[in-house]
């Protein structure tokens, strides 16, 4: 009980010290829990996907279509319960920044097989009766303001033209980890659309989604499903959702690679910090441990002195780190409105957050406990620090 | 009467451990500062050098990219007969109509897919660029399905290297070339007949219109001359401005993440020099007391310990930029938000970001010095000598 005291006094006696690497160690930690968290944000549309659905698309790549005949041979595969399908949009609502992801989706299947995104009846009714009717997420429609019956323009990059829309319902994610940041609207009025504008685009899809019976049979179901397309006009390529979405990430993977490597570069900076504030104070008080030695206390005494204070200020900035992240989390989420659709920091963060403190004061400790166990009682008592 | 600069330099090699941690934390700060600069340079240089000032990009209008693009041949035809445009050697116009489609590549070793683009071209496009170069092999025969691939794809994805097929809208195609194009986003493209490509996608419409102008000033002419024509509904950019676009959105990303990171980083930093510094003057206090009693003035005392500050940030900026110069011996690929297709640029260091880093080291030194150097200043005399 009193070696906890006389560590908490040591880690006291510098307060200036003490309260500088502490505060260096807020800011470390917050910074590594905020990048994970970035990091898992790019993750997330992986994380929610269902490996209960495929996802089938054009074999070149997703630019290309498929033709809407697929649907009926689709249905037709053993093994695949629903069949919807979805167009990437691509529109710009007023500005190029104002980005969030819009599909044109067949409304009457789709939400079927999405059962996370949490429509009210009567506005799921509306919905389906209002061929220009939307719906969007709840966070997406925090962002922008939008609200029951309100119409939106948003400016076609991929169709041309200004397109109108009213929002005729709202979702709610089924739990943290659904994207609410979304846009629906009917595939048809896409369809209809583009039937008198540009006919040669109108009856495609952009993606099937495919609901199995048996989530144990995706792969079968997948090979079957290319192998019907096989040397067709359009080729197909099926996988789940989970691997469709992880095929986005590692388009992007330098950039997560890079995040990742940084906020590990951040704990190296503040373990440079914490070792130099452990150093400076073993240096300072080495007539100290020789006293210490002298009185009889063994080296394993000065190493457990030693590496306590180092632990507890480690870890007294670690906490109030953890404890920082969240509040900085929910600023830079809203800051960011529906760039990153979920932005929450997991458990896993905290509990990295925590270990890398708890290393940083470990091997801040190191060096210092090595030389107090080593030093001659004599050399001690005579160094001046 | 100034206290030397030795003084300072020399308590620094007093306390090795001290000063290589305090320096290797800054060290750490100005290589992630100088890294992101780099990086940022390197997209910036990238795109912009892609770009020819008397060329000229047309797209559909709105579209925002040629990989959304779609442009008829009709109204294709209409822009290939605007006055404005240059006339080759045989009387040509200076056109290249093209196909550009994104197709999905593994890339060597690991197979993950990644979105290249396919540029349908036509033998006026590589007049119009004088930049690319075949490199390896021979250009691809018009009427045939051959295709030449950019540097950065060829050593990157699989079956894009000299001699290896791709396979792609029913056919396979055989690389008979590599071509670099100066590090420029052509690199990251592969490059096939427009004509065998657009029956091989199905494609019944061109994606864009090259064009040079017969002399730069023509560009508001043409400009207006397109805009104008109720025929056609496209969008008329110099090549030049095109590409920067094309980098808005990841050169503005990358630049934010890095003033957010160097800043959060720097805190971190400064609190080193800081801890140090306040250790540097505490441990001296007898010494600081004696250097004012043989007659040093309070200002020669807090000009001595900012410069052993600066000296000690000067280490770390030197050893970060030394750091970040070793990083361009990498290229980054990821895939621009904007066209949707990889994109591979490296890492490039300017005399200007090395100052800046080094600007910023110093910044980072001089904050962390100043308060440990006034309280080494402000010590009383008497006091101080005491303290011993």
């Amino acid at each position: 009980m009193y070696q906890i005291r006389l560590i908490l006094k040591n880690a006291l006696r510098h307060k200036l010290r003490t309260l500088l690497t502490v505060f260096g160690l807020i800011v470390a930690v917050t910074a590594f829990g905020l990048l994970q968290t970035v990091v898992d944000a790019w993750y997330a549309g992986a994380e929610g996907a269902s490996s209960a659905r495929l996802v089938t698309r054009n074999a070149i790549s997703l630019v290309f279509p498929l033709p809407l005949t697929y649907r009926q041979k689709l249905r037709s595969v053993d093994g695949v319960r629903q069949v919807s399908n979805a167009n990437w949009f691509g529109g710009i609502y007023k500005e190029a920044k104002n980005f969030f992801p819009q599909f044109a989706v067949d409304a009457p299947t789709y939400f079927h097989l999405y059962p996370e995104y949490r429509i009210p009846e009567d506005q799921m009714k509306d919905f389906l009766r209002d061929r220009r009717g939307a719906v969007v997420g709840r966070k997406l429609a925090q962002t922008y303001g939008f609200r029951l019956g309100d119409v939106v323009t948003l400016k076609g990059t991929i169709f041309p033209g200004n397109w109108e829309f009213v929002i005729r319902a709202v979702y709610d994610g089924r739990d943290a980890k659904t994207d609410t940041s979304q846009f629906f609207f009917h595939w048809d009025y896409l369809n209809e659309t583009l039937k008198k504008t540009v006919p040669r685009r109108a009856n495609t899809v952009g993606v099937y989604v495919l609901e199995l019976a048996d989530p144990s049979r995706a792969a079968a179901v997948s090979r079957e499903v290319d192998a019907l397309f096989k040397n067709s006009i359009a080729e197909t390529l099926t996988e789940t959702e989970k691997a469709f979405q992880l095929s986005f990430v590692s388009m992007t993977e330098a950039i997560v690679v890079a995040i990742r490597a940084v906020s590990f570069l951040v704990i190296f900076i503040i373990m440079a910090v914490m070792a130099n504030t452990m150093a400076m104070t073993a240096r300072e008080r080495l007539s100290e441990y020789a006293t210490l030695k002298a009185l009889g206390f063994g080296p394993a005494f000065l190493v457990r002195l030693i590496t306590g204070e180092s632990l507890a200020i480690a870890l007294g900035g670690g906490l109030a780190g953890v404890a920082l992240t969240f509040p900085v989390a929910r600023a830079f989420a809203d800051q960011m409105g529906s760039l990153f659709p979920v932005f929450r920091v997991s458990g896993e963060t905290v509990l990295l957050q925590i270990a890398c403190a708890l290393m940083v004061g470990t091997v801040a400790a190191l060096f210092p406990g090595w030389r107090a166990a080593r030093v001659k009682i004599v050399d001690g008592l005579r160094s001046i620090g | 009467m100034r206290i030397p600069l030795a003084y300072s330099l020399r308590n620094l090699g007093t306390r090795k451990l001290t000063t290589a941690l305090t320096a290797g934390g800054m060290a750490l700060v100005v290589f992630v500062f100088a890294a992101v600069m780099m990086l940022d340079e390197g997209l910036k240089k990238t795109l912009v050098d892609t770009g020819s000032y008397d060329n000229v990009v047309v797209i559909r209008k709105g579209s925002g990219s040629e990989v959304q693009s779609g442009v008829e041949r009709l109204q294709a035809a209409i822009v290939e007969s605007q006055p404005q445009v240059a006339l080759g050697p045989a009387g040509a116009r200076m056109v290249s109509k093209e196909l550009v489609v994104l197709i999905a590549l593994g890339k060597r070793g690991s197979d993950k897919p990644a979105n290249v683009v396919i540029r349908g071209v036509t033998p006026m496009g590589l007049v119009l660029r004088p930049q690319v170069r075949i490199v390896q092999g021979r250009m691809f025969r018009p009427g045939s399905d051959e295709v030449i691939a950019g540097r950065s794809i060829a050593e990157r994805f699989s079956g894009a290297g000299l001699g290896e097929t791709v396979r792609f809208g029913g056919r396979a195609w055989t690389v008979v070339g590599v071509f670099d194009a100066g590090r420029t986003a052509f690199d990251s493209e592969i490059w096939g007949d427009v004509d065998q490509l657009m029956p091989a996608f199905r494609r019944p419409v061109y994606s864009s219109v090259l064009l040079k102008l017969a002399s730069p000033a023509e560009f508001d002419d043409l400009y207006r001359a397109v805009d104008d024509d109720p025929r056609v509904k496209l969008d008329v950019k110099r090549e030049t401005q095109y590409y920067a676009d094309q980098s808005a959105a990841l050169s503005k990303f990358i630049s934010y993440l890095g003033l957010t990171l160097s800043v959060i980083f720097s805190i971190g930093a400064i609190i080193g020099a800081m801890i140090t510094m306040y250790a540097a003057v505490a441990n001296r206090t007898a010494e600081i007391g004696t250097l004012r009693a043989i007659g040093f003035r309070r200002s020669a005392v807090l000009s001595a310990f900012l410069a052993e500050s600066l000296f000690l940030s000067l280490l770390g900026g030197v050893l970060g930029v030394l750091l970040a110069s070793t990083m361009q011996l990498y290229t980054i690929s990821t895939m621009n938000w904007q066209s949707f297709a990889e994109l591979a640029f490296s890492f490039t260091l300017t005399p200007q970001i090395a100052a800046k880093s080094l600007g910023f080291a110093l910044v980072m030194g001089l904050v962390g010095g100043v308060l440990p150097a006034a309280r080494a200043a402000r010590m009383n005399i008497v006091n101080a000598l005491r303290a011993a």
